[in-house]
C-alpha cells in the first residue's frame, strides 16, 4: 500500500513538475504544410523557449471544425474558408475569423507504377477522367498519348484520395473543376467531397503511405511529400499547353497573378492559373487567427509569431520546397497584422 | 486481518434497531452515502452518455429519421448523409471475422477443456487470454506492415485464379480490404471465443461426461454428441459477446479496410465500418449536420452492440452457472 | 448400433489434433505478435526514444519521450477517476444494494461497458473539450476513466462476493459496525483480487486509442499540467504507422514494443497474483 502511495506521489510530482512556466499556445489544421509548420514551430521554440506553439495536424476540415469550436487558438488551412463558415464563425463568437497566408505550395500527383521510372505527363482532361473513374488503366490513351516512349502497363489504376475533410483536396478538385464542367457538376469543390471512385488515406501522410506501398496507384499529396518519401510524380498541363513540373519557381510563377491583386482577407485560388510556367495546382495555404485573443500571452505570442514567419520564418520555407510569399502579400500581411487584436 | 474493536459505547441495544443518529455517528449513513454516491454516478454518467448522443444527433435525426439507416450516399458537400455502406461494412467485417474465428476459437476450446490434461490446459488458456490483452493499434500496426502485404503478395494471388469467379473475390485487391479487415478481427477476438467457450465447457457437469463415456462413446462422440449440446447456449453467448466487440473496433479497422464508402459484392474491396468513419471524419465536421450525422452513427453503433452485449450476457449466465448475480 | 473401435479411434485422434492444431494456431498467434515487436521493436529502440522529442516533420531521429509522460499522465488521472467511482460501486453492489437497485446498476454497468470507445471519445469531445474550450490530458484522463468504471465495477462486486459471509458475520457478531466491517475484514480479503482486476483494468485502457484522438489530441513538445494537449503513445503509434516515411515505421515499431511490454507485463503480474487462489472475471 505505502509502495503504491509512494509512486502515486512521486509519478504525480514528475507529471505536473514537467513544463512549467511554458506557456502553450494550440494550433491545429492542414497537413498539407505541416513540414514547414513543424520546422518553424521547432525553430521559434529555440529562439523562444518559454513558447511551445504546438501545432497537430489534421487536415484542413479539422483546423477549420476546431477554429469555430474555439478548441484550439488557431486553425490552418489550404482551403480557405467559404462564406457560409465565415459567417458561421461570426455568429458564434462575435468577431471575424481572419485568413493569413503562410507558404505557397503545390498539390502533385504521384504515382507507383512497378517498372515506370520515367516522368509522366498528365492531361487536365487525364486527371479527371481518372477521379472520375472513367479512365481505368494506365494505358488508357488519355494517358499515353501525352506520354510517348513510356510503356505503360495495362493494369487497373487504382485511385487514392484523402479520407478526411482537407484543404489538398481543396486545391484537387479545385483545380477539377475549373477544368473539368463534369467534375464540378457531378462532384463539387470542398474539403470532404463525395468521391467517384477510389482508396482513402488519411491526411497527406496517409495517402503518401498508400501510394507507397500500393501497386499501381496515383494520389494527390503536396510536393514536399513525394519527394520526402521518394514518390516519381508527373507534370501537368497548364492552360498555355505546356507541361509543368511542380517546383519552386512555377509555383511562385502560379501566384505571381494573385500578388499583384491579393484581396483583403487573403482568400483567393491560384489554381490553373495563367502564365506560361506556371503550375496549374498551387495554392496558398492559410493560418486560421481569430481577430480578437483574449488572452494577452497568447495574443502576443501569435502575433510575435506571426512576424518572424513573415521575416527569417520565410527563408525556412525553400529548404522544403514551399514557395516563400511573394513580396507584395507579405507587405499586405504585416499591414494586416494589426487586425489581431 | 486488522483486529475489530468492540466498544461497549457503540454496542449494539439488544434487540432494538440503532437509532439514525447512532448509525450516523457509527459511520453507517456516511459510508452509505459514499458507496450509493458511487453508484448514483454511474447512472449519471451512463444516461450523460446516452443524452449527449442523443441530443447532439438531433439535427441528422430531424433531417434523415429511419431512412438513414437505408440510404447509401455519404456526400457531405451536398449535406446528404446515410448510415448504409458503414452498417454493410461494419456487418460484413464482423460476420467473415466470426467465420474465421468459430471454428478456430470452438477447437481450441474444445480442446483446452475436454482433452488437455489441466495444467497444460491452465497454461496454454493464460498465455491466450494474454492475446486478448494486445491493444488494437498494435494490432493495427502488425495489420499494415505484415498481414496486408503478406496478403498481397502471396495469399490472394494464389486463390484469384481458383476462386477468382465468384463475386466475392472478384475485382482488383489493393491490400487494404474488408478481408483484410475481417482476418485482423478474427486474430482479435478468437481469444474471446476460446476463453469463454472453454469455461462453458467446463461448466458441463462431468455426470454428462461420465453417463456417455460410460455407454462406450470415445471421448470425441462426448464431445461432439453431449457437451457441446449442453454448452451450446453459453458457446452462442461467446460468439455473440465477441460479435460486439468486433463491432466496436476501431483502429485496427481504419489502419487495413481501405476507409471507402461503398457497397461491394467482393471482399477485396476497400469498405468502411461506422467505428472508422467517424475515427476519421469527427476531427473535422464542418457544419453542425455532419457531425450531428456521425454522432447518429455513434448512436446506431452503440444500439447494436447494447442489444448483442445483453444477448450474450443472458446466453451465458444461464449456462456457464455463475448464477451469483442477477 | 454397430460402430468399429477402430473408426471410433482414427475419429477421435484425428479431432484431438485438428483442435490440437487450433491451440498451436492460437498461441502461435501469439509468440508471433511478441516475436515481430521484439524484432522490429528492439531493433528501433535507443535512449534517445524515451528522452528526446519528436523530430519536425520529414527529419529523422528524436523520440517519443513527451507520448511516455503523457500516457503516464493520462492514465494516472483516469485511475484516480475510474477505480474511486468502479471500486466503491463495486462495494454498494456487493455490500448495500437491494434487488433492485443491484439490477439496475449492474444493467446500466453493463450498458456502459458496451459503449464503443470511439463512442465515448466523440461524447468527452462534447461534454469537456468543447465546455472547456481546448484539448487536455484532463479530457484523456476523463474519456478513459469513464472506461475504466465498469471494468472496476464488476471486478471489485465479484470479488467482494467471493468473500465468505461467515467473516461479515463474525466481524457483526463482534460488535462492529457495518462499514468497519466492510473497511477492515471484506475489502482486505479480497485485496488482492481486486487490485488484481485494477491492474487489468489499467492494462486494457493503456492501449486505447479512440477515445484519445479526440480528447487528448497530441503535442509535439513537453505537455504541461493538465489543461494541455499531449501526446501519447497509442496516437503516436497511430499516426507514424499511417505515414509515409520510413523514420516513422521505425518509432512505431518501437512504440507499439513499448507499449505492448507494459500491457503484457501489467497483465502477467496480476494474473499470475490472481491464480492463486481467486476466479478471474473476464474482461
Amino acid at each position: 500500500m505505502k509502495k503504491q502511495v509512494l509512486c502515486l506521489t512521486i509519478g504525480l510530482a514528475v507529471a505536473s513538475s514537467a513544463g512549467i512556466a511554458a506557456l502553450s499556445v494550440t494550433g491545429a489544421g492542414a497537413t498539407f504544410p505541416y513540414p514547414i509548420y513543424s520546422k518553424w514551430f521547432n525553430e521559434y521554440h529555440k529562439l523562444h523557449g518559454d513558447i511551445d506553439i504546438n501545432y497537430q495536424s489534421i487536415g484542413s476540415g479539422g483546423g477549420i471544425k476546431n477554429v469555430t469550436d474555439g478548441t484550439v487558438d488557431f486553425g490552418a488551412s489550404d482551403g480557405p474558408m467559404n462564406d457560409q463558415q465565415i459567417a458561421d464563425y461570426k455568429q458564434k463568437h462575435g468577431f471575424e475569423i481572419l485568413h493569413f497566408p503562410t507558404v505557397l505550395g503545390a498539390v502533385v500527383p504521384s504515382y507507383n507504377i512497378p517498372g515506370v521510372t520515367a516522368e509522366l505527363n498528365f492531361t487536365p482532361e487525364a486527371l479527371a477522367g481518372i477521379y472520375l473513374g472513367k479512365i481505368t488503366k494506365w494505358n488508357d490513351p488519355a494517358i499515353a498519348d501525352a506520354n510517348k516512349g513510356v510503356n505503360l502497363p495495362a493494369n487497373d489504376i487504382v485511385v487514392v484520395h484523402r479520407s478526411d475533410g482537407s484543404g489538398t483536396t481543396y486545391c484537387w478538385v479545385d483545380y477539377l473543376s475549373k477544368v473539368s464542367p463534369e467534375w464540378k457538376q457531378k462532384v463539387g469543390v470542398s474539403t470532404s467531397v463525395n468521391w467517384p471512385v477510389g482508396l482513402g488515406g488519411s491526411k497527406n501522410e496517409g495517402v503518401s503511405g498508400l501510394v507507397k506501398q500500393t501497386p499501381n496507384s496515383l494520389g494527390y499529396v503536396e510536393l514536399i511529400f513525394a519527394i520526402q518519401n521518394k514518390l516519381p510524380y508527373g507534370k501537368v498541363r497548364n492552360t498555355s499547353g505546356t507541361f509543368v513540373k511542380a517546383d519552386l519557381a512555377t509555383v511562385t510563377a502560379a501566384a505571381s497573378g494573385a500578388a499583384k491583386n491579393m484581396p483583403a482577407d487573403f482568400r483567393v485560388s491560384i489554381t490553373n492559373a495563367p502564365g506560361k510556367e506556371a503550375y496549374p495546382i498551387s495554392t496558398f495555404t492559410w493560418l486560421l487567427v481569430p481577430s480578437q485573443i483574449k488572452d494577452p500571452a497568447k495574443k502576443t505570442a501569435i502575433r510575435e509569431f506571426l512576424t518572424w514567419m513573415l521575416g527569417p520564418g520565410q527563408k525556412m520555407a525553400t529548404a522544403l520546397d514551399y514557395a516563400e510569399l511573394p513580396a507584395p502579400v507579405v507587405a499586405q500581411e504585416k499591414k494586416a497584422l494589426a487586425k489581431v487584436q | 486481518m486488522s483486529s475489530i474493536p468492540i466498544s461497549s459505547k457503540r454496542a449494539l441495544p439488544r434487540g432494538r434497531a440503532r437509532s439514525f443518529y447512532g448509525r450516523l455517528r457509527a459511520g453507517e449513513e456516511l459510508a452509505y452515502a459514499i458507496a450509493a454516491t458511487a453508484g448514483a454516478s454511474i447512472l449519471v454518467i451512463t444516461g450523460l452518455i446516452l443524452f449527449e448522443l442523443y441530443a447532439q444527433s438531433d439535427l441528422s435525426r430531424a433531417k434523415f429519421g429511419w431512412r438513414f439507416l437505408i440510404t447509401s450516399v455519404w456526400d457531405p458537400v451536398a449535406g446528404q448523409f446515410g448510415a448504409l455502406p458503414f452498417i454493410y461494412g461494419t456487418v460484413v467485417t464482423s460476420i467473415l471475422a466470426l467465420i474465421i474465428a468459430i471454428p478456430l476459437g470452438l477447437g481450441a476450446a474444445i480442446f483446452l477443456a475436454e482433452m488437455a490434461p489441466a495444467r497444460i490446459s491452465n497454461a496454454l488458456t493464460f498465455l491466450i487470454e494474454l492475446l486478448a490483452a494486445v491493444p488494437s493499434v498494435v494490432y493495427g500496426l502488425l495489420g499494415i506492415f505484415i498481414l496486408v502485404p503478406f496478403l498481397r503478395d502471396s495469399v490472394v494471388p494464389k486463390i484469384k485464379p481458383a476462386l477468382g469467379n465468384l463475386p466475392i473475390f472478384n475485382g482488383p485487391f489493393y491490400g487494404v480490404s474488408v478481408f483484410s479487415a475481417s482476418v485482423v478481427l478474427s486474430i482479435m477476438i478468437v481469444p474471446f471465443i476460446i476463453s469463454v467457450s472453454r469455461e462453458v465447457l467446463l461448466a458441463v457437469a462431468r455426470d454428462q461426461r461420465e453417463a456417455s463415456l460410460a455407454l462406450g462413446a470415445s471421448q470425441w462422440q462426448t464431445v461432439w454428441r453431449v457437451v457441446l449440446p449442453n454448452a451450446s447456449t453459453g458457446i452462442v453467448g461467446s460468439i455473440f459477446l465477441s460479435l460486439a466487440r468486433a463491432l466496436g473496433e476501431t483502429m485496427a479497422v481504419t489502419m487495413v479496410i481501405g476507409n471507402t464508402p461503398q457497397i461491394k459484392a467482393s471482399l477485396l474491396a476497400p469498405g468502411y465500418t461506422i467505428a472508422a468513419v467517424i475515427a476519421n471524419e469527427f476531427g473535422e465536421t464542418s457544419g453542425d449536420l455532419y457531425r450531428s450525422a456521425l454522432i447518429q452513427l455513434g448512436l446506431v453503433l452503440f444500439g447494436v452492440t447494447f442489444v448483442i452485449n445483453g444477448v450474450a450476457r443472458i446466453l451465458i449466465l444461464t449456462t456457464s452457472g455463475k448464477g451469483a448475480h442477477s | 448400433m454397430r460402430q468399429s473401435t477402430l473408426g471410433k479411434k482414427v475419429v477421435n485422434y484425428t479431432m484431438f489434433a485438428l483442435t490440437g492444431a487450433c491451440v498451436i494456431f492460437a498461441v502461435g498467434v501469439l509468440f508471433f505478435i511478441l516475436g515481430y515487436l521484439v524484432y522490429n521493436g528492439g531493433k528501433s529502440l535507443s535512449i534517445s526514444f524515451f528522452t528526446q522529442l519528436p523530430a519536425p516533420v520529414g527529419e529523422t531521429g528524436g523520440g517519443m519521450a513527451n507520448a511516455i509522460l503523457g500516457s503516464g499522465k493520462v492514465l494516472l488521472l483516469a485511475t484516480a477517476i475510474g477505480i474511486p467511482v468502479g471500486f466503491l460501486g463495486g462495494v454498494y453492489l456487493s455490500e448495500y444494494s437491494q434487488h433492485t437497485s443491484a439490477f439496475v446498476i449492474r444493467y446500466v454497468t453493463d450498458l456502459l461497458n458496451g459503449v464503443p470507445s470511439i463512442v465515448i471519445g466523440i461524447v468527452v469531445y462534447g461534454l469537456v473539450v468543447a465546455r472547456m474550450g481546448h484539448y487536455s490530458t484532463f479530457a484523456g484522463g476523463v474519456a478513459l476513466g469513464i472506461m475504466m468504471i465498469p471494468i472496476s465495477v464488476r471486478s471489485t462486486d465479484e470479488f467482494l462476493h467471493a468473500v465468505p459471509q461467515s467473516l461479515r458475520e463474525a466481524s457483526l457478531a463482534l460488535g462492529a459496525p457495518k462499514w468497519k466491517t466492510i473497511v477492515r475484514v471484506v475489502i482486505p480479503a479480497a485485496m488482492r483480487g481486486i487490485i488484481s482486476g485494477t491492474m487489468l483494468d489499467l492494462a486494457r485502457v493503456a492501449g486505447e486509442t479512440a477515445p484519445l484522438l479526440f480528447t487528448a489530441l497530441g503535442n509535439q513538445f513537453w505537455s504541461s499540467g493538465w489543461n494541455a494537449p499531449t501526446a501519447t503513445l497509442p496516437v503516436m503509434i497511430y499516426n507514424y504507422a499511417t505515414g509515409p516515411y520510413d523514420d516513422w515505421h521505425r518509432q512505431a515499431w518501437a512504440a507499439g514494443f513499448v507499449l505492448l511490454t507494459l500491457v503484457l507485463l501489467i497483465n502477467v503480474t496480476a494474473r499470475l497474483a490472481l491464480s492463486r487462489g481467486t476466479y478471474v472475471p473476464r474482461g
